[in-house]
């Protein structure tokens, strides 16, 4: 029986751990096949060995989405590889907890770098090999962060505000090519980007903060709204914003 | 293979016609019996023949949201015929094109009778049905006019706004009882409610200005986010707000 993305090619970065992988994985289970990427090689490898074990179709492509010609060759190499591409799931990204008086330039620069150009680059590069598929969805992980205020986490707050909003700018231009572009703002998601945060339940409480179902999400409860976006379903669907957050950001 | 709501009790106001009927369809292709509402009687009965026909189980009730005591013997007799309610799509609803100036208080009672006071009751008196299931799902068909301004459409966008916010509410008083709510906002579909407003090609052209992909959305393209906000796919999407708009709110 086919599976809701059967026979696309899904490009999904920082595919080696965490919600990337799990990203991946449904993907696959659905029909996709991956271009996972990652600069964690051993994470971004054993991702795409579970999807070929599994039957489905797997390549590794270590890059840093910070980079441009490496967005560039990394695409190249996708379509050498597949011929097109038809979804792409910008899922890479770092977290610093710091607040505004305490981030460096340093600091500011390496947010900016991987999770605001990283999205910005995949997005430009990606449209060739969108073309050639006819159309396709573009899904950028921002965040709560990318809505509501909060201490100590400004430079990050930056970077995926701006992903929120370049993706509209994004959904504007194209359009006319039949590309659909999204974001999804996960909460406080259980992953290695969050594990020292749910440490214990009184770390987890404070972190949870006004989430209303009052627990953090498995990843694959991220991975079902990015697979609805990839597919077909959300055809009408363009510069949204689907806030998968237990109902943080509904306080 | 199981649907996607496999063996829950959807109720679905509205589902008579347009979108509230490719709603109910879609949930019962997926698995779903389905309680049918609507003042329009025929319309209701199709329905419920039509998802019969394929195989499903449905139950019309011909009940006007707008009175809370018709609510309450609706869910009644939903739960004399089902034992519970897993799934509340709040679709019926009615549209006015009307100036400000030009509209008048009973026009502004109708829309708030039927579009605010008939979800809130819906919100309300399911309650027992949903704690019957052990947990819900609630989707509130809102409106991008109760996101952002419009001409003409002043007393239909309180309603919708209202719609929009009230469901954060019941999200967050419901929490507790492993029910989630959610808003969806259509942008413009081809129903029988839009048929006047798409009439000939340039009025269809001038409606759809703001939309980026340049089309009205057929039902169905609602009907599958509904599906999605109704399934366990959506576990940790709560008093969220999704766009079905073709972009009409991102420009």
């Amino acid at each position: 029986m086919a599976g809701r993305v059967e026979g696309k090619i899904a490009f999904v970065t920082g595919g080696g751990s965490g919600m990337g992988r799990e990203h991946a994985l449904l993907l696959a289970e659905h029909g996709a096949s991956l271009i996972v990427s990652d600069v964690n090689e051993a994470g971004g490898r054993e991702t795409v060995s579970m999807i070929n074990s599994k039957g489905g179709q797997g390549l590794f492509i270590k890059f840093d989405v910070a980079k441009e010609a490496e967005w560039k060759a990394a695409v190249d190499q996708a379509m050498a590889s597949f011929g097109r591409v038809d979804i792409l799931v910008n899922n890479a990204g770092i977290l610093i907890m710091k607040t505004t008086q305490d981030t460096t330039g340093e600091d500011l620069d390496r947010m900016l770098d991987i999770n605001v150009k990283g999205v910005f680059y995949g997005c430009k590069h990606i449209l060739p090999a969108m073309q050639k598929a006819g159309g396709g969805s573009i899904v950028n992980i921002s965040s709560i962060a990318g809505i509501i205020g909060m201490a100590g986490a400004a430079a990050y707050q930056a970077a995926k505000g701006a992903v929120r909003i370049l993706t509209k700018s994004v959904a504007v231009e194209y359009a006319p090519f039949n590309i659909r572009a999204n974001s999804i703002h996960p909460g406080i998601i259980r992953t290695p980007m969050t594990q020292d945060f749910l440490v214990n339940e009184k770390t987890e409480k404070a972190f949870l903060g006004t989430t209303i179902l009052r627990r953090p999400a498995e990843p694959r409860e991220v991975s079902y709204p990015v697979l609805f976006l990839a597919s077909g379903e959300s055809s009408y669907i363009t510069g949204a914003e689907i806030v998968v957050d237990g109902g943080y950001t509904t306080m | 293979m199981a649907g996607r709501v496999e063996g829950k009790i959807a109720f679905v106001t509205g589902g008579g016609s347009g979108m509230g009927r490719e709603h109910a369809l879609l949930m019962a292709e997926e698995g779903a019996s389905i309680i049918v509402s609507d003042v329009n009687e025929a319309g209701g009965r199709e329905t419920v023949s039509m998802i019969n026909s394929k195989g499903g189980q449905g139950l019309f009730i011909n009940f006007d949201v707008a009175s809370e005591a018709a609510w309450q013997a609706a869910v009644n007799q939903a739960v004399s015929t089902f034992g519970r309610v897993d799934i509340l799509v709040n679709n019926a609803g009615i549209f006015m094109m009307k100036m400000m100036a030009d509209t008048t208080g009973e026009e502004l009672d109708r829309m708030l009778n039927i579009n605010v006071k008939g979800v809130f009751y819906g919100c309300k008196h399911i309650l027992p049905a949903m704690q019957k299931a052990g947990g819900g799902s609630i989707i509130n068909i809102s409106s991008i006019y109760g996101v952002i301004g419009a001409p003409a459409a002043s007393a239909y966008q309180a309603s919708k706004g209202a719609v929009r916010i009230l469901t954060k509410s019941v999200a967050v008083e419901y929490a507790p009882y492993n029910i989630r709510a959610n808003s969806i906002h259509p942008g413009v579909i081809r129903t029988p409610m839009t048929r006047d407003l798409m009439a000939t090609p340039d009025s269809e052209k001038a409606i759809l200005a703001s939309t980026i992909l340049r089309r009205a959305a057929e039902p169905r393209e609602v009907a599958y986010p509904v599906l999605f906000l109704a399934s366990g796919e959506s576990s940790y999407i709560t008093g969220a707000e999704i766009m079905v708009d073709g972009g009409y709110t991102t420009v």
